[in-house]
Parts: C-alpha cells; sequence; structure tokens
C-alpha cells in the first residue's frame, strides 16, 4: 500500500473526497516530519512511536581502501512498533 | 506528538469538528494496521516505509539464567525512513 492506496481507502471508509482525504494523509505526514526534525517525539497508541536518536561523528575506515573517512555526526528517525501492533503483525504469519 | 495534537491540526487547519477530527484519524491508523497486520508493506513517500518481516527461528539464550532457547519464527514490523527525512533531519 502506498500513499495514494492509504488516501483512496480513507476517502472510501470516510466518505471524504479525494482531495481531502489527500489533505489529512499530507497533514499527518507532514507533521511528523516537522515533529521529528524539531527533535521531538510521536506517540500513537495501538500503532507505535517515534523517536529521533543522535549519533557520534567517529572515523572510521573504508574496508577496499584501507583509507581513513570522518563519519560526521548524524540524526536518524527510529520507529518502535506499538504492542497491540506488534502482536497483530505476528499473529498474521 | 500524540494523536490529540493531530485531531487539532484537522480542526484547525482543515475545518473539520473535534468529533469528525477524532474518528477520522482512528481511521486511518486502522487502515494502516490492517494493512500491516496482512503482511503489507506501506510505502509513504517523503517519510518511510513500513515493511513486515519474516523472521527464521534461532538459537538464543536467556540473558538472566544463560539458559540456550530456540527463539520462534515471527513476523516483525520495521521502519526504514525515506532518504527526504534523513536528510530533512540533518540539514
Amino acid at each position: 500500500m502506498n500513499k495514494s492506496g492509504l488516501i483512496e481507502e480513507l476517502s472510501r471508509k470516510e466518505n471524504l473526497t479525494e482531495k481531502k482525504a489527500a489533505e489529512v494523509i499530507n497533514l499527518i505526514f507532514k507533521g511528523f516530519s516537522d515533529e521529528l526534525k524539531n527533535g521531538g517525539r510521536i506517540e500513537i497508541r495501538g500503532f507505535g512511536s517515534f523517536v529521533v536518536r543522535e549519533y557520534k561523528g567517529y572515523t572510521g575506515r573504508n574496508p577496499k581502501t584501507g583509507k581513513n573517512i570522518e563519519v560526521p555526526p548524524k540524526r536518524l528517525p527510529f520507529f518502535k512498533v506499538g504492542k497491540e501492533l506488534k502482536e497483530r503483525v505476528d499473529k498474521g504469519k | 506528538m500524540t494523536k490529540i495534537d493531530i485531531i487539532q491540526e484537522l480542526y484547525e487547519k482543515l475545518n473539520f469538528s473535534k468529533k469528525d477530527a477524532a474518528r477520522i484519524v482512528e481511521s486511518v491508523f486502522d487502515i494502516m494496521k490492517d494493512a500491516l497486520a496482512r503482511g503489507e508493506k506501506i510505502k509513504i513517500s517523503g517519510f518511510g516505509n513500513f515493511i513486515v518481516k519474516e523472521k527464521k527461528p534461532r538459537r538464543g539464550r536467556n540473558p538472566q539464567t544463560g539458559e540456550e532457547i530456540v527463539i520462534s519464527e515471527r513476523r516483525v514490523l520495521t521502519f526504514k525512513s525515506s532518504q527526504v527525512l534523513r536528510k530533512s533531519l540533518n540539514g
């Protein structure tokens, strides 16, 4: 399922125009991105949570050439699946 | 940020009533959860992909007792953030 699939299903389920459903979906994921950009945390009950993890920079080595490379500090988004969804996904097996 | 904040945004920016906004937000996550429970992948361009992975059974150890145990096969949900999102966090 991609974003348009999600929009379509939301529009059908909630009797919204596709335009309105697209606005809802875009607002949600734009809000998620902005929150993470600001270093904030997102917690959706029954679904999961997103946090930003900070990684320090370090000097690495290219294993092929043996050259030293500086890996700069970085921030990465992380998703932790909620208990209810975790169990549902596993039961689907 | 929680569902409450999303409901507030839908109310302020898209002119839904709070009651409708709350129902719609539940619907969005229900649709996603149902798809993932069926083992489907969800791709949100600009944000990331939610992927269901099949894990084979493997040997593990109870870290408390040191006892060897078999970790059964399972399905787990993973999230791979999009390049766009990762870039925006490091801009």
